[in-house]
């Protein structure tokens, strides 16, 4: 019977994607009807496509950091002595609790000024600013699946005379693994979506160029209509993703 | 120091353990020799896991110098005096020792022959051929051969036991803790460890200290019993002396009670 | 550094300003909650439905708003709507299209919730012979809704953090007011460092509360 279910949620599944892209088709459809374009919409996609590569660039980038920040800070903040503890919580929650366009904005006009005269290009911005944010979401993410290891499994690897770094890396993250991974698929999406903050700081993503094209040829329906739907295609096969890897639990005893 | 093989493999000297206000260990004596078999008895509460998580480093006694092999398990020797151990120190003398939980505690993500393995290759820094080699023998001494891929959750309680007892005797240790190794099993998977556990007690070689509610196990395999209650030895002797002829009323009275039962 | 590394006496200057601008950000906030959570609730029972052609175009919309940007959604209702005659403040526009956007995202947590009530309980209701109306009213929200109400909270702070985005339409919240005061002084760690700040005291707290309630809900 679960093979049947799984089955029907998969084909429910590729139905919203289908019913999605159709509606978006209509609306552009329509749009076109109401007002007829020099050309066909796909003419603004080489533009935008330029914009995607932009987008991905930084997707893929920020998301390295995050992961990286995020296991570093998740483990110092579960296991570091109270100092690591208190100076990674104090980057956790400052990260956590204010808004990540700030956290961008800070990180692009406040640091080129005195007395930090650190200039970042707007790439560079961009990923620090996803990086550090996402990964303060991700690190409690990781410190929750480490504190969710039952106290047994540690006390087997002090039986077995494992070093702490030993314990951590094959005892201990492995497992936490299976907890992190549906977590961090969705902090993905997050990242990919807030991708679009960087148009803010003038660096030319899909919705900068979007943005742009508005400005430069009208058609502000098509414009923005494609961009979602650019956005749509990105996102909804890591959310298939992430529902796949949820209900896998191999080994959930 | 090397030490001889009259002196004790375990000597528990004057340790104190306290949780809080509650002090579960009162100025512990005990030894263990080498290759003995050592079962400990009494009620709930009285402290019989924790002297095995004393001496397994999973707790930390308050006071008192607990000796393994010769050597301080707490402590490292400073010129002639004792001070707290270092973690190397702490490494090297707990490799002496093993033990076998209540709950199993296998790696859910290894297959048992990882199980058996991980520690030998990584710990021990053995070949990892000679550490398979070694794991199938364990595991096939145990009758679980023909499951080397199963991972744990694909084996039964007795199974997922019966392959803990393996990854422990894959480090050789000296001296080797079981702390009530069958009382989360279904009754009729109690066999099954227990026949492992009697063999490796009549194999000999190494000393075995065990925590069971399994009496009539507990006078087959032990060399010694030992009555323990309120953090405190009240009672040891030969089985037949402790269980047959008991001369402290305590030990009477809780031996009426648990046969009655 | 001939210059004070950070000049309080200009801070303290422009606080008033930037405090109007929390105002209008909590303004934001709070209207756009109670909008996702109305919404939420109604694509959550519409994606309930036994009827496919209310239950997949529900569920196709929910996924397609969760799945783009809230920023390019704020630009469509900001520029595009206009072109359809739809003609709204900023302020207005920005906080339905939040509201939208959390919408989908407190639907899943009905939707999780109300999964989470006893098959019983349905059953009991139909056996008293309760009409749709009052099984969902009488029964099963009621018990539904306590335990969500930690996870709402979570997106009411999430809520309140990502208003910020409502500045790149020009609504003059705590973000645009603080980039409007710097862009004037040429001074930007001080105004940007405030709004942090500004928005630090308030969802740190708030978060903690949540985690009470997470822990009471918990414990039961
Ligand atoms: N980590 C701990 N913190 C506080 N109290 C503890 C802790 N571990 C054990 N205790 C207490 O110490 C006492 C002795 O515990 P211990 O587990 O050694 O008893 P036991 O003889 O093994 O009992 P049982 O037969 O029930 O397993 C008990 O009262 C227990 O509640
Ligand atoms: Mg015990």
């Amino acid at each position: 019977m679960p093979n049947e279910d799984n089955l029907f949620v998969k084909i429910r599944n590729y139905i919203f994607l289908v019913i999605g892209l159709l509606a978006i088709g209509i609306a552009i459809g329509v749009e076109l009807m109401i007002n007829p374009p020099e050309s066909p919409p796909f003419d603004l996609l080489p533009i935008l496509l330029r914009g995607l590569a932009v987008t991905i660039e930084l997707t893929l980038l920020g998301a390295a950091l995050a992961l990286v920040v995020a296991i570093v800070a998740g483990v110092a903040r579960a296991s570091g002595n109270i100092i690591v503890r208190t100076i990674v919580g104090f980057y956790v929650e400052v990260f956590r609790g204010t808004s990540i366009l700030v956290q961008l904005f800070w990180i692009f006009f406040v640091l080129p000024l005195p007395p930090f005269n650190l200039s970042l290009t707007p790439l560079q911005a961009g990923v620090l600013a996803l990086g550090l944010n996402v990964g303060a979401y991700g690190a409690e993410v990781v410190r929750g699946a480490i504190g969710a290891i039952p106290r047994g499994q540690i006390e087997a690897s002090i039986a077995l005379n494992m070093p702490p770094g030993m314990m951590m890396r094959r005892v201990i993250i492995p497992q936490a693994m299976v907890r992190i991974l549906p977590p961090f698929g969705n902090l993905l999406i997050e990242l990919l979506k807030a991708t679009s903050l960087v148009s803010l700081i003038t660096l030319s993503d899909v919705t900068f160029q979007g943005l742009a094209l508005r400005q430069s040829v009208g058609r502000t329906t098509e414009v923005f209509l494609l961009i979602l739907v650019i956005y749509f295609l990105l996102a909804y096969p890591l959310t298939l993703g992430v529902r796949w890897l949820e209900r896998q639990r191999q080994w959930a005893t | 120091m090397q030490a001889n093989s009259s002196d004790p493999i375990v000597r528990f000297e004057n340790v104190t353990k306290a949780f809080g206000e509650l002090t579960v260990l009162r100025n512990l004596d005990f030894d263990v020799a080498p290759a003995e078999k050592v079962t400990i008895v009494g009620p709930s509460g009285s402290g019989k896991t924790t002297i095995l998580r004393v001496l397994m480093t999973l707790e930390k006694p308050d006071d008192g110098v607990i000796w393994v092999d010769g050597e301080p398990l707490w402590h490292q020797k400073s010129g002639s005096k004792l001070v707290p151990a270092s973690e190397k120190h702490l490494r090297k003398v707990r490799g002496n020792i093993g033990m076998v939980f209540q709950h199993f505690n296998l790696f859910p993500h290894m297959t048992a022959l990882r199980n058996v393995t991980e520690a030998p290759i990584h710990v021990l820094k053995m070949p990892k051929g000679d550490a398979e080699q070694r794991a199938v023998e364990l595991l096939n001494h145990v009758g679980l051969g023909d499951k080397l891929g199963h991972y744990p959750s694909q084996l039964s309680g007795g199974q997922k036991q019966r392959v803990a007892i393996a990854r422990a005797l894959a480090m050789r240790p000296k001296v080797m803790l079981f702390d009530e190794v069958t009382s989360a099993l279904d009754p009729e998977l109690v066999g099954e460890v227990l026949n492992v556990i009697r063999e490796l007690a009549e194999e000999g070689e190494m000393a075995m200290l065990l925590v069971t509610h399994e009496m009539g196990f507990a006078r087959e395999v032990s060399d010694r019993v030992v009555f323990f209650d309120k953090g405190r030895v009240v009672e040891q002797g030969p089985p037949e002396q402790i269980f047959g002829n008991p001369q402290n009323e305590r030990t009477k009275s809780f031996f009426n009670a648990v046969l009655r039962h | 550094m001939s210059e004070q590394f950070f000049d309080w006496e200009y801070a303290i200057g422009f606080m008033p300003t930037l405090l109007e601008g929390l105002w209008v950000t909590i303004q934001v906030t709070v209207v756009a909650f109670i909008l996702a959570a109305i919404l939420g609730l109604l694509m959550a029972l519409g994606r309930r439905s036994d009827n496919p052609w209310i239950a997949q175009p529900i569920g196709a919309i929910v996924e397609f708003i969760r799945s783009t940007p809230l920023l390019v959604q704020l630009f469509i209702f900001f520029y595009v709507l206009p072109r359809y005659g739809l003609r709204m403040p900023a302020f207005i526009v920005g906080t339905i299209a939040l509201g939208l956007h959390y919408g989908t995202y407190t639907s899943e947590i009905y939707r999780a919730g109300i999964d989470a009530i006893d098959r019983g309980q349905w059953e009991a209701a139909r056996a008293l012979n309760f009409s749709p109306v009052r099984t969902w009213v009488g029964i099963v929200l009621p018990q539904a809704i306590p335990p969500m109400i930690p996870a709402l909270g979570n997106y009411l702070v999430a809520m309140f953090k990502e208003s910020a985005q409502l500045s790149a339409i020009t609504v003059v919240e705590l973000t645009l007011t603080a980039r409007t005061i710097g862009t004037q002084s040429f001074r930007f760690l001080e105004p940007f460092t405030m709004a942090g700040v500004l928005y630090f005291l308030i969802s740190y707290p708030s978060s903690l509360v949540v985690q009470r309630l997470e822990k009471r809900y918990a414990g039961k």
